[in-house]
Protein backbone atom coordinates (compact mmCIF):
# COMPACT_ATOMS: atom_id res chain seq x y z
CA UNK A 1 0.00 0.00 0.00
CA UNK A 2 1.25 3.44 -0.86
CA UNK A 3 2.37 5.74 2.16
CA UNK A 4 0.55 8.73 1.01
CA UNK A 5 -2.15 8.08 -1.54
CA UNK A 6 -3.56 11.25 -0.81
CA UNK A 7 -0.89 13.04 -2.26
CA UNK A 8 -1.64 10.79 -5.51
CA UNK A 9 -3.20 12.67 -8.68
CA UNK A 10 -6.06 10.29 -10.57
CA UNK A 11 -3.96 9.34 -13.20
CA UNK A 12 -0.50 8.04 -10.31
CA UNK A 13 -4.14 6.39 -8.49
CA UNK A 14 -4.75 4.21 -11.34
CA UNK A 15 -1.45 3.29 -11.82
CA UNK A 16 -0.73 2.26 -8.90
CA UNK A 17 -4.29 -0.17 -8.59
CA UNK A 18 -3.24 -1.39 -12.33
CA UNK A 19 0.06 -2.28 -10.77
CA UNK A 20 -1.47 -4.32 -7.90
CA UNK A 21 0.54 -2.11 -5.81
CA UNK A 22 -2.91 -1.61 -3.60
CA UNK A 23 -6.83 -2.12 -3.82
CA UNK A 24 -9.33 0.49 -4.38
CA UNK A 25 -10.88 -0.89 -0.88
CA UNK A 26 -7.44 0.23 0.82
CA UNK A 27 -7.69 3.69 -1.00
CA UNK A 28 -11.24 4.38 -0.11
CA UNK A 29 -10.14 3.59 3.28
CA UNK A 30 -7.50 5.91 3.18
CA UNK A 31 -9.87 8.31 1.97
CA UNK A 32 -12.25 8.07 3.94
CA UNK A 33 -10.13 8.41 6.81
CA UNK A 34 -8.63 11.80 5.68
CA UNK A 35 -12.56 12.95 5.16
CA UNK A 36 -13.00 11.93 8.91
CA UNK A 37 -10.58 14.18 10.23
CA UNK A 38 -10.56 17.25 7.90
CA UNK A 39 -13.66 17.52 6.34
CA UNK A 40 -15.70 19.11 9.18
CA UNK A 41 -13.52 21.91 10.06
CA UNK A 42 -13.67 22.57 6.15
CA UNK A 43 -17.00 22.14 5.85
CA UNK A 44 -16.80 20.48 2.74
CA UNK A 45 -19.47 18.04 2.65
CA UNK A 46 -23.26 17.82 2.91
CA UNK A 47 -23.16 13.79 3.17
CA UNK A 48 -20.63 11.24 3.50
CA UNK A 49 -20.88 7.62 2.54
CA UNK A 50 -18.72 5.76 3.54
CA UNK A 51 -20.78 2.05 3.37
CA UNK A 52 -21.54 2.84 -0.36
CA UNK A 53 -18.05 4.01 -0.79
CA UNK A 54 -16.35 0.72 0.62
CA UNK A 55 -18.95 -0.71 -1.62
CA UNK A 56 -18.27 0.59 -5.22
CA UNK A 57 -14.61 0.14 -3.99
CA UNK A 58 -15.09 -3.71 -3.49
CA UNK A 59 -16.93 -3.83 -6.66
CA UNK A 60 -14.13 -2.04 -8.95
CA UNK A 61 -11.53 -4.33 -7.26
CA UNK A 62 -13.81 -7.75 -8.53
CA UNK A 63 -13.79 -6.00 -11.68
CA UNK A 64 -10.11 -5.62 -11.64
CA UNK A 65 -9.44 -9.05 -10.66
CA UNK A 66 -11.80 -10.55 -13.31
CA UNK A 67 -9.18 -8.55 -16.05
CA UNK A 68 -10.98 -5.23 -16.58
CA UNK A 69 -8.36 -1.96 -16.61
CA UNK A 70 -9.50 1.87 -16.63
CA UNK A 71 -7.82 4.58 -15.61
CA UNK A 72 -10.55 5.84 -13.45
CA UNK A 73 -11.70 2.50 -11.97
CA UNK A 74 -11.39 2.14 -8.58
CA UNK A 75 -9.96 5.30 -8.05
CA UNK A 76 -12.03 7.57 -5.21
CA UNK A 77 -14.11 10.97 -5.57
CA UNK A 78 -16.40 13.37 -4.76
CA UNK A 79 -20.07 14.51 -6.33
CA UNK A 80 -21.16 18.13 -6.60
CA UNK A 81 -24.28 17.93 -4.20
CA UNK A 82 -26.20 19.21 -7.41
CA UNK A 83 -26.08 15.92 -9.62
CA UNK A 84 -29.04 13.46 -8.49
CA UNK A 85 -27.38 10.58 -7.13
CA UNK A 86 -30.31 7.34 -6.86
CA UNK A 87 -31.07 6.29 -3.11
CA UNK A 88 -28.09 9.51 -1.67
CA UNK A 89 -30.13 12.08 -0.92
CA UNK A 90 -29.27 15.12 -3.02
CA UNK A 91 -29.27 18.57 -1.33
CA UNK A 92 -28.50 20.85 -3.80
CA UNK A 93 -27.43 23.30 -0.58
CA UNK A 94 -30.71 24.16 -0.09
CA UNK A 95 -33.29 23.49 2.58
CA UNK A 96 -36.25 22.60 0.04
CA UNK A 97 -34.11 19.40 -0.55
CA UNK A 98 -33.01 18.69 2.62
CA UNK A 99 -34.34 14.95 2.59
CA UNK A 100 -35.09 14.76 -0.89
CA UNK A 101 -33.65 11.49 -2.49
CA UNK A 102 -33.69 10.97 -5.98
CA UNK A 103 -35.02 7.96 -7.84
CA UNK A 104 -32.35 8.14 -10.48
CA UNK A 105 -28.77 8.93 -11.52
CA UNK A 106 -27.56 11.90 -13.25
CA UNK A 107 -25.96 10.74 -16.48
CA UNK A 108 -23.06 12.33 -14.96
CA UNK A 109 -23.30 9.90 -12.46
CA UNK A 110 -24.12 7.01 -14.29
CA UNK A 111 -21.28 6.91 -16.06
CA UNK A 112 -18.47 7.29 -13.91
CA UNK A 113 -20.22 4.84 -11.95
CA UNK A 114 -19.78 3.12 -15.26
CA UNK A 115 -16.05 3.84 -14.93
CA UNK A 116 -15.61 2.09 -11.99
CA UNK A 117 -15.23 5.01 -9.83
CA UNK A 118 -16.00 5.20 -6.20
CA UNK A 119 -17.91 8.11 -4.43
CA UNK A 120 -16.76 8.96 -1.56
CA UNK A 121 -19.23 12.15 -0.48
CA UNK A 122 -21.23 15.09 -2.08
CA UNK A 123 -19.95 17.90 -1.71
CA UNK A 124 -20.86 21.25 -0.26
CA UNK A 125 -22.00 23.71 -2.58
CA UNK A 126 -23.89 27.34 -2.82
CA UNK A 127 -27.79 26.92 -2.85
CA UNK A 128 -28.73 25.98 -5.81
CA UNK A 129 -25.62 27.38 -6.79
CA UNK A 130 -26.05 30.51 -6.96
CA UNK A 131 -22.92 32.19 -5.14
CA UNK A 132 -19.42 32.75 -5.75
CA UNK A 133 -17.94 32.22 -2.10
CA UNK A 134 -19.94 29.32 -0.78
CA UNK A 135 -21.52 31.66 1.74
CA UNK A 136 -25.05 30.97 0.39
CA UNK A 137 -25.47 27.01 1.30
CA UNK A 138 -28.08 26.13 3.61
CA UNK A 139 -25.25 23.86 5.40
CA UNK A 140 -23.15 26.55 6.38
CA UNK A 141 -20.30 28.19 4.58
CA UNK A 142 -16.99 26.27 3.33
CA UNK A 143 -13.48 27.02 4.19
CA UNK A 144 -10.47 27.92 2.02
CA UNK A 145 -7.73 25.01 2.89
CA UNK A 146 -5.24 27.75 2.08
CA UNK A 147 -6.37 29.73 4.65
CA UNK A 148 -9.88 28.88 6.74
CA UNK A 149 -10.71 32.55 7.45
CA UNK A 150 -11.26 32.78 3.90
CA UNK A 151 -14.00 31.29 1.50
CA UNK A 152 -13.10 28.63 -1.50
CA UNK A 153 -14.80 30.26 -4.05
CA UNK A 154 -17.96 29.43 -5.28
CA UNK A 155 -20.82 27.59 -6.48
CA UNK A 156 -18.03 24.02 -6.38
CA UNK A 157 -16.64 25.53 -2.78
CA UNK A 158 -17.35 22.11 -1.28
CA UNK A 159 -15.59 20.19 -4.46
CA UNK A 160 -12.57 22.82 -4.47
CA UNK A 161 -12.03 22.38 -0.73
CA UNK A 162 -11.85 19.20 -0.79
CA UNK A 163 -9.74 18.54 -3.97
CA UNK A 164 -7.07 20.98 -2.48
CA UNK A 165 -6.94 19.56 1.36
CA UNK A 166 -6.76 16.28 -0.81
CA UNK A 167 -9.36 14.96 0.97
CA UNK A 168 -10.13 13.26 -2.96
CA UNK A 169 -8.61 13.45 -5.98
CA UNK A 170 -11.21 14.71 -8.34
CA UNK A 171 -14.63 16.25 -8.13
CA UNK A 172 -17.51 17.03 -10.41
CA UNK A 173 -18.46 21.20 -10.62
CA UNK A 174 -20.67 22.77 -12.59
CA UNK A 175 -20.16 26.15 -13.82
CA UNK A 176 -22.64 28.48 -14.85
CA UNK A 177 -21.10 31.62 -14.55
CA UNK A 178 -17.49 30.55 -13.55
CA UNK A 179 -18.19 28.11 -10.48
CA UNK A 180 -16.00 25.49 -11.24
CA UNK A 181 -13.08 27.79 -12.55
CA UNK A 182 -13.27 30.31 -10.14
CA UNK A 183 -12.97 28.26 -6.85
CA UNK A 184 -10.35 26.29 -8.82
CA UNK A 185 -8.41 29.73 -9.13
CA UNK A 186 -8.99 30.06 -5.30
CA UNK A 187 -7.90 26.86 -4.50
CA UNK A 188 -4.56 26.38 -6.42
CA UNK A 189 -6.89 23.79 -8.81
CA UNK A 190 -7.11 22.61 -12.72
CA UNK A 191 -10.97 23.61 -13.41
CA UNK A 192 -12.59 22.55 -16.90
CA UNK A 193 -16.15 24.26 -17.72
CA UNK A 194 -16.28 22.33 -21.26
CA UNK A 195 -18.54 23.75 -23.71
CA UNK A 196 -22.00 23.90 -23.48
CA UNK A 197 -23.80 20.97 -24.86
CA UNK A 198 -20.38 18.48 -23.86
CA UNK A 199 -21.44 17.30 -21.12
CA UNK A 200 -25.39 16.22 -20.43
CA UNK A 201 -27.33 17.77 -18.42
CA UNK A 202 -29.79 15.29 -17.62
CA UNK A 203 -30.54 14.83 -13.74
CA UNK A 204 -27.73 17.73 -12.66
CA UNK A 205 -30.75 19.88 -11.08
CA UNK A 206 -31.40 22.82 -13.37
CA UNK A 207 -29.99 26.69 -12.50
CA UNK A 208 -30.11 28.63 -15.98
CA UNK A 209 -30.29 25.85 -18.54
CA UNK A 210 -28.60 27.98 -20.97
CA UNK A 211 -25.51 28.52 -18.86
CA UNK A 212 -25.18 25.62 -16.95
CA UNK A 213 -22.39 22.85 -17.55
CA UNK A 214 -20.90 19.97 -15.52
CA UNK A 215 -16.84 19.71 -15.12
CA UNK A 216 -13.84 18.71 -12.82
CA UNK A 217 -12.29 20.03 -10.14
CA UNK A 218 -8.42 18.54 -9.84
CA UNK A 219 -5.00 18.60 -9.52
CA UNK A 220 -3.51 18.34 -12.92
CA UNK A 221 -4.93 18.54 -17.05
CA UNK A 222 -4.18 15.34 -16.86
CA UNK A 223 -6.63 13.89 -14.51
CA UNK A 224 -9.35 16.68 -16.09
CA UNK A 225 -8.52 14.87 -19.44
CA UNK A 226 -9.16 11.73 -18.13
CA UNK A 227 -12.31 12.55 -16.19
CA UNK A 228 -14.08 14.47 -18.72
CA UNK A 229 -13.13 11.52 -21.38
CA UNK A 230 -16.03 9.70 -19.34
CA UNK A 231 -17.80 12.21 -18.78
CA UNK A 232 -18.51 13.91 -22.15
CA UNK A 233 -20.64 12.81 -24.98
CA UNK A 234 -23.92 12.82 -26.46
CA UNK A 235 -27.12 11.86 -24.33
CA UNK A 236 -30.18 11.59 -25.46
CA UNK A 237 -31.94 12.34 -22.08
CA UNK A 238 -30.83 16.33 -22.47
CA UNK A 239 -32.56 18.02 -25.38
CA UNK A 240 -29.44 20.41 -25.42
CA UNK A 241 -26.77 17.39 -25.40
CA UNK A 242 -24.87 17.89 -28.86
CA UNK A 243 -24.24 14.47 -31.03
CA UNK A 244 -20.37 14.77 -31.78
CA UNK A 245 -17.52 12.32 -31.92
CA UNK A 246 -15.34 12.47 -28.72
CA UNK A 247 -11.63 12.54 -29.35
CA UNK A 248 -9.02 10.82 -27.19
CA UNK A 249 -8.34 13.58 -24.57
CA UNK A 250 -5.32 12.13 -23.44
CA UNK A 251 -3.41 10.79 -26.17
CA UNK A 252 -4.18 14.90 -27.08
CA UNK A 253 -2.34 16.13 -23.77
CA UNK A 254 1.37 15.86 -25.57
CA UNK A 255 0.49 18.54 -28.30
CA UNK A 256 2.50 21.26 -27.10
CA UNK A 257 2.13 25.06 -27.42
CA UNK A 258 4.75 25.54 -30.14
CA UNK A 259 3.58 27.92 -32.85
CA UNK A 260 0.11 28.11 -30.85
CA UNK A 261 -1.57 31.93 -31.06
CA UNK A 262 -2.64 32.94 -27.40
CA UNK A 263 -4.86 35.94 -27.66
CA UNK A 264 -4.77 38.33 -24.26
CA UNK A 265 -7.44 40.86 -24.63
CA UNK A 266 -6.85 44.16 -22.59
CA UNK A 267 -9.99 43.80 -21.57
CA UNK A 268 -9.19 41.56 -18.89
CA UNK A 269 -6.31 43.76 -17.67
CA UNK A 270 -9.10 46.29 -15.84
CA UNK A 271 -8.76 48.70 -13.37
CA UNK A 272 -10.00 45.90 -10.81
CA UNK A 273 -7.51 43.40 -11.50
CA UNK A 274 -4.96 43.25 -8.28
CA UNK A 275 -1.75 44.27 -9.58
CA UNK A 276 0.20 41.16 -8.93
CA UNK A 277 -2.31 38.87 -10.81
CA UNK A 278 -1.90 40.71 -14.02
CA UNK A 279 2.03 40.30 -13.07
CA UNK A 280 1.69 36.37 -12.50
CA UNK A 281 -0.19 35.94 -15.87
CA UNK A 282 2.81 37.86 -17.62
CA UNK A 283 5.01 35.73 -16.16
CA UNK A 284 2.79 32.91 -17.42
CA UNK A 285 2.62 33.96 -20.68
CA UNK A 286 6.47 34.26 -20.17
CA UNK A 287 6.90 30.43 -20.21
CA UNK A 288 4.04 30.10 -22.81
CA UNK A 289 6.71 32.00 -25.02
CA UNK A 290 9.81 30.30 -24.06
CA UNK A 291 8.02 27.18 -25.61
CA UNK A 292 7.08 28.68 -28.43
CA UNK A 293 3.65 30.26 -28.25
CA UNK A 294 3.25 33.55 -30.09
CA UNK A 295 1.00 36.19 -28.02
CA UNK A 296 -1.50 38.03 -30.04
CA UNK A 297 -3.63 40.91 -29.26
CA UNK A 298 -7.09 40.79 -29.42
CA UNK A 299 -10.18 41.97 -28.49
CA UNK A 300 -13.33 41.43 -26.18
CA UNK A 301 -15.23 44.90 -26.26
CA UNK A 302 -18.47 43.81 -25.36
CA UNK A 303 -16.86 41.72 -22.66
CA UNK A 304 -17.75 44.33 -20.16
CA UNK A 305 -21.43 43.92 -20.47
CA UNK A 306 -21.07 40.04 -19.68
CA UNK A 307 -22.03 40.82 -15.75
CA UNK A 308 -25.14 42.79 -16.64
CA UNK A 309 -26.35 40.65 -19.23
CA UNK A 310 -25.49 37.35 -16.67
CA UNK A 311 -27.35 39.02 -13.85
CA UNK A 312 -30.39 39.28 -16.27
CA UNK A 313 -30.82 36.13 -18.24
CA UNK A 314 -29.74 33.48 -15.05
CA UNK A 315 -32.04 35.13 -12.69
CA UNK A 316 -34.45 34.95 -15.66
CA UNK A 317 -33.94 31.07 -16.33
CA UNK A 318 -33.66 31.03 -12.55
CA UNK A 319 -36.84 31.86 -11.93
CA UNK A 320 -38.91 29.54 -14.53
CA UNK A 321 -36.38 26.25 -13.55
CA UNK A 322 -37.17 27.27 -9.57
CA UNK A 323 -40.94 27.11 -10.04
CA UNK A 324 -41.31 23.53 -9.81
CA UNK A 325 -40.29 23.80 -6.06
CA UNK A 326 -44.06 24.28 -4.69
CA UNK A 327 -43.93 22.14 -1.67
CA UNK A 328 -46.68 19.66 -3.95
CA UNK A 329 -44.35 16.75 -5.73
CA UNK A 330 -41.41 16.92 -3.77
CA UNK A 331 -38.96 19.40 -1.21
CA UNK A 332 -39.96 21.31 1.26
CA UNK A 333 -43.75 21.60 2.66
CA UNK A 334 -44.96 24.12 5.11
CA UNK A 335 -46.95 23.02 8.40
CA UNK A 336 -50.40 23.58 7.90
CA UNK A 337 -50.89 25.34 5.10
CA UNK A 338 -54.24 27.33 4.84
CA UNK A 339 -54.44 27.45 1.34
CA UNK A 340 -53.09 26.46 -2.55
CA UNK A 341 -51.23 29.83 -2.56
CA UNK A 342 -50.00 29.98 1.38
CA UNK A 343 -49.04 26.46 0.95
CA UNK A 344 -46.48 27.42 -2.51
CA UNK A 345 -45.96 31.02 -0.64
CA UNK A 346 -44.50 29.56 2.64
CA UNK A 347 -43.16 26.24 1.32
CA UNK A 348 -40.94 28.74 -1.23
CA UNK A 349 -40.33 31.26 1.18
CA UNK A 350 -38.89 28.86 3.74
CA UNK A 351 -37.26 26.24 1.62
CA UNK A 352 -34.81 28.89 -0.43
CA UNK A 353 -32.22 31.21 1.38
CA UNK A 354 -32.29 34.89 0.64
CA UNK A 355 -29.75 34.82 -2.19
CA UNK A 356 -31.88 32.09 -4.17
CA UNK A 357 -35.01 34.53 -3.55
CA UNK A 358 -33.26 37.58 -4.73
CA UNK A 359 -32.53 36.11 -7.72
CA UNK A 360 -36.46 34.42 -8.01
CA UNK A 361 -37.44 37.92 -7.50
CA UNK A 362 -34.64 39.37 -10.49
CA UNK A 363 -36.08 36.76 -12.46
CA UNK A 364 -39.94 37.25 -11.92
CA UNK A 365 -39.14 40.88 -12.69
CA UNK A 366 -37.00 41.17 -15.82
CA UNK A 367 -39.74 38.53 -17.82
CA UNK A 368 -42.82 40.03 -16.17
CA UNK A 369 -45.60 42.19 -18.84
CA UNK A 370 -43.66 45.61 -19.49
CA UNK A 371 -40.30 44.88 -18.84
CA UNK A 372 -39.35 41.57 -20.90
CA UNK A 373 -38.42 43.68 -23.98
CA UNK A 374 -36.58 46.37 -21.97
CA UNK A 375 -34.84 43.78 -19.74
CA UNK A 376 -34.52 40.07 -21.12
CA UNK A 377 -34.92 40.66 -24.75
CA UNK A 378 -32.35 43.48 -24.68
CA UNK A 379 -29.49 41.13 -22.43
CA UNK A 380 -30.52 38.68 -25.21
CA UNK A 381 -29.31 41.03 -28.04
CA UNK A 382 -26.10 42.28 -25.53
CA UNK A 383 -25.44 38.39 -25.04
CA UNK A 384 -25.02 37.72 -28.97
CA UNK A 385 -22.45 40.94 -29.35
CA UNK A 386 -20.48 38.50 -27.01
CA UNK A 387 -20.80 35.55 -28.66
CA UNK A 388 -19.57 37.49 -31.32
CA UNK A 389 -16.67 38.79 -30.40
CA UNK A 390 -15.30 35.63 -29.07
CA UNK A 391 -16.09 34.25 -32.53
CA UNK A 392 -14.13 36.91 -34.00
CA UNK A 393 -11.30 36.22 -31.71
CA UNK A 394 -10.82 32.81 -32.48
CA UNK A 395 -10.42 33.78 -36.20
CA UNK A 396 -7.46 35.12 -35.05
CA UNK A 397 -6.15 32.79 -32.50
CA UNK A 398 -6.27 29.47 -30.97
CA UNK A 399 -6.99 30.07 -27.16
CA UNK A 400 -7.45 33.46 -25.19
CA UNK A 401 -5.77 33.84 -21.93
CA UNK A 402 -6.63 36.14 -18.82
CA UNK A 403 -6.64 35.79 -15.02
CA UNK A 404 -9.18 33.90 -13.53
CA UNK A 405 -10.20 36.35 -10.96
CA UNK A 406 -9.97 39.70 -10.06
CA UNK A 407 -7.93 39.25 -6.44
CA UNK A 408 -7.29 36.05 -4.80
CA UNK A 409 -9.62 34.75 -2.01
CA UNK A 410 -11.75 37.28 -0.10
CA UNK A 411 -12.63 36.64 3.77
CA UNK A 412 -15.60 35.25 4.68
CA UNK A 413 -18.58 37.73 4.72
CA UNK A 414 -16.26 40.27 3.13
CA UNK A 415 -18.82 40.75 0.01
CA UNK A 416 -21.85 39.11 1.11
CA UNK A 417 -23.70 42.83 1.88
CA UNK A 418 -23.78 43.70 -1.66
CA UNK A 419 -25.07 40.86 -4.20
CA UNK A 420 -23.52 43.60 -7.13
CA UNK A 421 -19.72 43.35 -5.35
CA UNK A 422 -20.04 39.23 -5.12
CA UNK A 423 -21.30 39.32 -8.89
CA UNK A 424 -18.04 41.52 -9.85
CA UNK A 425 -15.99 38.51 -8.76
CA UNK A 426 -16.62 36.30 -11.87
CA UNK A 427 -16.25 39.38 -14.35
CA UNK A 428 -13.93 37.27 -15.95
CA UNK A 429 -15.55 34.06 -16.49
CA UNK A 430 -19.34 34.89 -17.12
CA UNK A 431 -18.63 35.82 -20.70
CA UNK A 432 -17.33 32.23 -21.89
CA UNK A 433 -20.46 30.81 -20.40
CA UNK A 434 -22.91 32.98 -22.52
CA UNK A 435 -20.85 32.40 -25.12
CA UNK A 436 -21.07 28.58 -24.56
CA UNK A 437 -17.32 27.99 -25.12
CA UNK A 438 -14.76 26.19 -22.82
CA UNK A 439 -12.52 27.41 -20.58
CA UNK A 440 -10.04 26.46 -17.86
CA UNK A 441 -8.53 28.10 -14.78
CA UNK A 442 -5.17 26.67 -13.96
CA UNK A 443 -2.59 27.49 -11.03
CA UNK A 444 -0.50 30.16 -11.99
CA UNK A 445 1.51 31.07 -8.90
CA UNK A 446 0.86 32.85 -4.94
CA UNK A 447 -0.66 36.62 -4.25
CA UNK A 448 0.05 37.15 -0.20
CA UNK A 449 0.42 33.08 0.12
CA UNK A 450 -3.07 32.67 -1.67
CA UNK A 451 -3.22 30.79 -5.04
CA UNK A 452 -4.39 32.77 -8.06
CA UNK A 453 -5.38 31.02 -11.09
CA UNK A 454 -5.13 31.87 -14.86
CA UNK A 455 -8.02 31.48 -17.85
CA UNK A 456 -7.44 29.10 -20.98
CA UNK A 457 -10.31 30.08 -23.02
CA UNK A 458 -10.77 27.70 -26.26
CA UNK A 459 -13.41 28.10 -29.58
CA UNK A 460 -16.60 25.93 -29.28
CA UNK A 461 -14.78 21.97 -28.37
CA UNK A 462 -11.85 22.70 -28.54
CA UNK A 463 -11.30 21.40 -24.63
CA UNK A 464 -8.66 18.79 -26.77
CA UNK A 465 -6.01 22.07 -27.58
CA UNK A 466 -6.88 23.96 -23.86
CA UNK A 467 -5.74 20.55 -22.06
CA UNK A 468 -2.80 20.15 -24.30
CA UNK A 469 -1.84 24.06 -23.18
CA UNK A 470 -2.14 23.40 -19.67
CA UNK A 471 -0.91 20.02 -19.54
CA UNK A 472 2.66 21.84 -21.17
CA UNK A 473 2.66 24.59 -18.41
CA UNK A 474 2.20 21.98 -16.03
CA UNK A 475 5.15 20.04 -17.50
CA UNK A 476 7.09 23.42 -17.32
CA UNK A 477 5.94 24.73 -13.83
CA UNK A 478 5.04 23.15 -10.22
CA UNK A 479 2.06 25.79 -8.96
CA UNK A 480 0.18 23.19 -9.03
CA UNK A 481 1.93 20.50 -6.74
CA UNK A 482 1.85 23.05 -4.03
CA UNK A 483 -0.45 21.89 -1.32
CA UNK A 484 -1.90 24.12 1.53
CA UNK A 485 -0.03 23.57 5.22
CA UNK A 486 -1.58 21.02 7.13
CA UNK A 487 -3.16 19.08 4.45
CA UNK A 488 0.29 17.98 2.56
CA UNK B 1 -34.16 53.05 -10.08
CA UNK B 2 -35.88 52.32 -6.85
CA UNK B 3 -38.08 49.41 -5.63
CA UNK B 4 -40.70 50.47 -2.94
CA UNK B 5 -41.69 47.88 -0.84
CA UNK B 6 -44.87 47.62 -1.86
CA UNK B 7 -43.06 46.75 -5.15
CA UNK B 8 -40.99 43.90 -3.62
CA UNK B 9 -44.69 42.22 -2.42
CA UNK B 10 -45.88 42.57 -5.52
CA UNK B 11 -43.05 40.53 -7.36
CA UNK B 12 -42.71 38.00 -4.32
CA UNK B 13 -46.38 37.66 -5.01
CA UNK B 14 -45.77 36.97 -8.75
CA UNK B 15 -43.16 34.11 -7.72
CA UNK B 16 -44.93 32.75 -5.50
CA UNK B 17 -42.63 33.50 -2.63
CA UNK B 18 -43.52 34.45 1.37
CA UNK B 19 -41.08 37.64 2.18
CA UNK B 20 -41.28 38.38 5.94
CA UNK B 21 -42.29 42.07 6.24
CA UNK B 22 -38.94 42.66 8.18
CA UNK B 23 -36.85 41.56 5.39
CA UNK B 24 -39.09 43.53 2.39
CA UNK B 25 -36.73 47.19 3.00
CA UNK B 26 -33.28 45.16 2.87
CA UNK B 27 -34.53 43.14 -0.45
CA UNK B 28 -36.05 46.52 -1.85
CA UNK B 29 -32.43 47.92 -1.46
CA UNK B 30 -30.73 45.10 -3.19
CA UNK B 31 -33.14 44.53 -6.16
CA UNK B 32 -32.47 48.31 -6.75
CA UNK B 33 -29.06 47.98 -6.48
CA UNK B 34 -29.17 44.65 -9.15
CA UNK B 35 -31.65 46.67 -11.06
CA UNK B 36 -29.73 50.04 -11.43
CA UNK B 37 -26.58 47.68 -12.22
CA UNK B 38 -27.67 45.76 -15.22
CA UNK B 39 -29.42 49.33 -16.50
CA UNK B 40 -26.11 49.45 -17.95
CA UNK B 41 -27.07 47.22 -21.15
CA UNK B 42 -29.76 50.56 -22.04
CA UNK B 43 -26.19 52.18 -23.14
CA UNK B 44 -25.21 49.23 -25.39
CA UNK B 45 -26.87 49.57 -29.48
CA UNK B 46 -28.35 46.38 -30.45
CA UNK B 47 -30.05 47.46 -33.33
CA UNK B 48 -30.55 44.98 -35.73
CA UNK B 49 -28.83 42.03 -33.85
CA UNK B 50 -31.02 38.98 -32.95
CA UNK B 51 -31.61 37.79 -29.67
CA UNK B 52 -29.48 35.05 -28.41
CA UNK B 53 -31.51 32.28 -25.83
CA UNK B 54 -28.67 29.29 -26.00
CA UNK B 55 -25.27 28.54 -27.96
CA UNK B 56 -26.65 25.64 -29.72
CA UNK B 57 -27.23 27.67 -33.00
CA UNK B 58 -23.10 27.90 -32.81
CA UNK B 59 -22.64 24.52 -32.18
CA UNK B 60 -24.34 22.32 -33.87
CA UNK B 61 -26.38 22.70 -37.61
CA UNK B 62 -29.78 21.29 -36.37
CA UNK B 63 -30.23 23.65 -33.18
CA UNK B 64 -31.90 22.42 -30.40
CA UNK B 65 -32.59 18.50 -31.67
CA UNK B 66 -36.23 17.52 -31.08
CA UNK B 67 -37.32 13.77 -30.52
CA UNK B 68 -39.87 11.23 -31.84
CA UNK B 69 -43.42 11.54 -29.32
CA UNK B 70 -42.25 8.16 -28.16
CA UNK B 71 -42.20 6.82 -24.15
CA UNK B 72 -38.74 6.23 -23.88
CA UNK B 73 -39.28 6.16 -19.59
CA UNK B 74 -40.56 3.38 -17.37
CA UNK B 75 -43.47 4.12 -15.11
CA UNK B 76 -41.75 5.77 -11.79
CA UNK B 77 -44.06 7.10 -10.03
CA UNK B 78 -44.46 5.28 -6.66
CA UNK B 79 -40.45 6.47 -6.78
CA UNK B 80 -41.10 9.53 -7.53
CA UNK B 81 -43.85 10.44 -4.95
CA UNK B 82 -41.50 8.54 -2.38
CA UNK B 83 -40.47 12.07 -1.92
CA UNK B 84 -44.26 14.01 -1.69
CA UNK B 85 -44.42 15.73 1.35
CA UNK B 86 -49.02 14.01 1.38
CA UNK B 87 -49.84 11.48 -0.68
CA UNK B 88 -53.02 9.08 -0.71
CA UNK B 89 -53.86 6.24 -2.71
CA UNK B 90 -51.25 7.20 -5.33
CA UNK B 91 -52.87 11.15 -5.25
CA UNK B 92 -50.52 14.17 -4.21
CA UNK B 93 -52.75 16.13 -1.94
CA UNK B 94 -53.14 19.93 -0.83
CA UNK B 95 -55.32 21.90 0.88
CA UNK B 96 -58.91 22.29 -0.61
CA UNK B 97 -58.82 24.49 -3.90
CA UNK B 98 -62.57 24.66 -4.55
CA UNK B 99 -65.02 24.96 -1.78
Amino acid sequence: MDAAPHTRTVAELGALLDAGECSSVELTRAFLDRIARHGAALNAFITVTPERALAEAAAADARRKAGERGALLGVPFVHKDIFCTAGVRTTCGSRMLESFVPPYDATVVERLKRAGMVMLAKANMDEFAMGSSNETSFFGPVRNPWDTTKVPGGSSGGSAAAVAARLAPMATGTDTGGSIRQPAALTNLTGLKPTYGAVSRHGMIAFASSLDQAGTLTRTAEDAALVFQAIAGFDPRDSTSVDRAVPDYRAALGAGVKGLRIGVPPEFFDPGLDKRVAQAVRDALDEFSRQGAMVVDVHLPNLAHSVPVYYVVAPAECSSNLARFDGVRFGHRCESPKDLTDLYMRSRGEGFGAEVKRRIMTGTYVLSAGYYDAYYLKAQKVRQLIADDFRRAFERVDVILGPTTPTPAFGLGEKTDDPVTMYLNDIYTIGVNLAGVPAMSLPMGFVDGLPVGMQLIGDYFAEDRLLAVAHAYQQATDWHRRAPEGFA
Amino acid sequence: MSLTPEQVRGIAHLARLRIEAEDEARYAATLSRILDFVAALDRVAVAGVAPMAHPLDALSNDGQRRRPDQATEPDVRAAAQANAPKVEAGLYLVPKVIE
